[in-house]
């Protein structure tokens, strides 16, 4: 389980790194030439790699930071290992959840 | 904690070091005691000159006294260290010296761990040599130059005193972590072609509570007398688990 995870995380963090970069690059891009959400939203919706790139980034971050709360909850506030699982499940999930409503609504073909 | 003060006889030129001593077991408090100062002398010195003029029921270990035997480990104003080796001059604080005993183990008496757990995680680690050939085969005739040879000697000079155990953050919040001297250990022995049992070594090393809850923040490293990088011997075990998981071992 600890291997499973460990490695769960080390390679989230490999498709992060560079996922990371290319977001940095493309907030600039998205904010050139005018802020105003109709704007920006002009430029990212209805766009398949916007919402590929944003899709991969939010499940890679989602399970990133599961795994992180987790061992967080499990180190330093010494939780019982069910609780810390279950507690890094459900951030993780949050996370998706949130992350993916957000890709929908900014990426997606309509909102 | 009321601290008690216990003074010593003599004093050379005046000056002396205040040295607290932790005295009990999980319970206990700081006892103060004040022994010459002299030029040349080492922590376990102190201890012992105590132990014979002030305190005859002090509790601790030591065996060897010239950092070989790896018993006289303590906690040093913070740090764990092999006390036959911390020169007072070196390691006192204005004139003070706090000695307790090592972190992460349970207390017994004064300055003495239990370190039974300590050496269960060794055997957990998979830490027991099993040898492949019989006393009527040859030597195993071993490449000092081959990798895993180098590998193996970089990790192999412990002397299990527990200063790395003691110094390690992981071990005091997960107490099934095995810490860096088992897995230093299972390291070793991974890379020891002798080794029959190579692949349950690496396989219990992998485990939970293994190598993969190490932080690599090296505070192993940093402490151990030796100059020995569990650390980096931990690092290689995430190599390998990262070649099990590819290979779908696990
Ligand atoms: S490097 Fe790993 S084993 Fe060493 S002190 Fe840090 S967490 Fe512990
Ligand atoms: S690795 Fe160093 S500090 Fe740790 S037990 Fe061995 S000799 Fe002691
Ligand atoms: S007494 Fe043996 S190492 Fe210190």
């Amino acid at each position: 389980m600890d291997l499973r995870l460990f490695m769960l995380q080390r390679l989230t963090a490999a498709v992060l790194g560079p996922l990371v970069l290319v977001h940095l690059g493309l907030i600039l891009h998205a904010v050139r030439g005018g802020l105003t959400a109709q704007e920006i939203l002009a430029r990212t919706q209805d766009n398949a790699w916007w919402m590929a790139f944003y899709g991969l980034f939010v499940v890679a971050a989602a399970v990133h930071a599961g795994i992180g709360v987790r061992n967080v909850l499990l180190e330093w506030l010494r939780l019982p290992r069910r609780l810390g699982d279950a507690l890094g499940l459900l951030f993780g999930a949050a996370l998706l959840v949130l992350g993916v409503r957000a890709v929908v609504a900014v990426g997606g073909a309509w909102a | 904690m009321n601290e008690v003060e216990r003074t010593v006889p003599a004093t050379e030129e005046g000056r002396s070091l205040t040295v607290r001593i932790w005295r009990g077991a999980q319970d206990g408090e700081f006892v103060s005691y004040a022994v010459p100062w002299r030029a040349n002398q080492t922590v376990l010195d102190v201890v012992t000159e105590i132990q014979r003029r002030i305190e005859p029921a002090l509790a601790y270990r030591f065996s060897c006294r010239v950092g070989v035997c790896g018993s006289c480990a303590m906690t040093v104003n913070g740090k764990p260290r092999w006390t036959c080796r911390s020169h007072v001059g070196h390691v006192h604080e204005d004139g003070v010296l706090t000695l307790e005993p090592l972190r992460n183990l349970p207390r017994i008496k004064d300055l003495v761990v239990d370190m039974s757990g300590f050496f269960d995680k060794w055997q957990q680690a998979g830490g027991r040599f099993s040898g492949t050939a019989t006393r009527h085969d040859p030597p195993a005739a071993v490449d000092p130059y081959s990798r895993k040879r180098r590998l193996a000697d970089a990790a192999i000079e412990c002397i299990n005193c527990g200063v790395c155990h003691a110094a390690c953050d992981v071990v005091a919040w997960k107490p099934d972590y095995l810490g860096p001297a088992a897995l230093n250990r299972a390291w070793t022995l991974v890379n020891d072609e002798r080794h029959a049992g190579a692949r349950d070594t690496l396989k219990r090393a992998l485990a939970d509570g293994g190598c993969c809850a190490c932080h690599t923040q090296g505070g192993c490293m940093a402490h151990c007398p030796l100059g020995l990088s569990p650390t980096g011997s931990i690092a290689g075990l995430k190599r390998l688990a990262l070649l099990e998981f590819f290979k779908g071992g696990r």
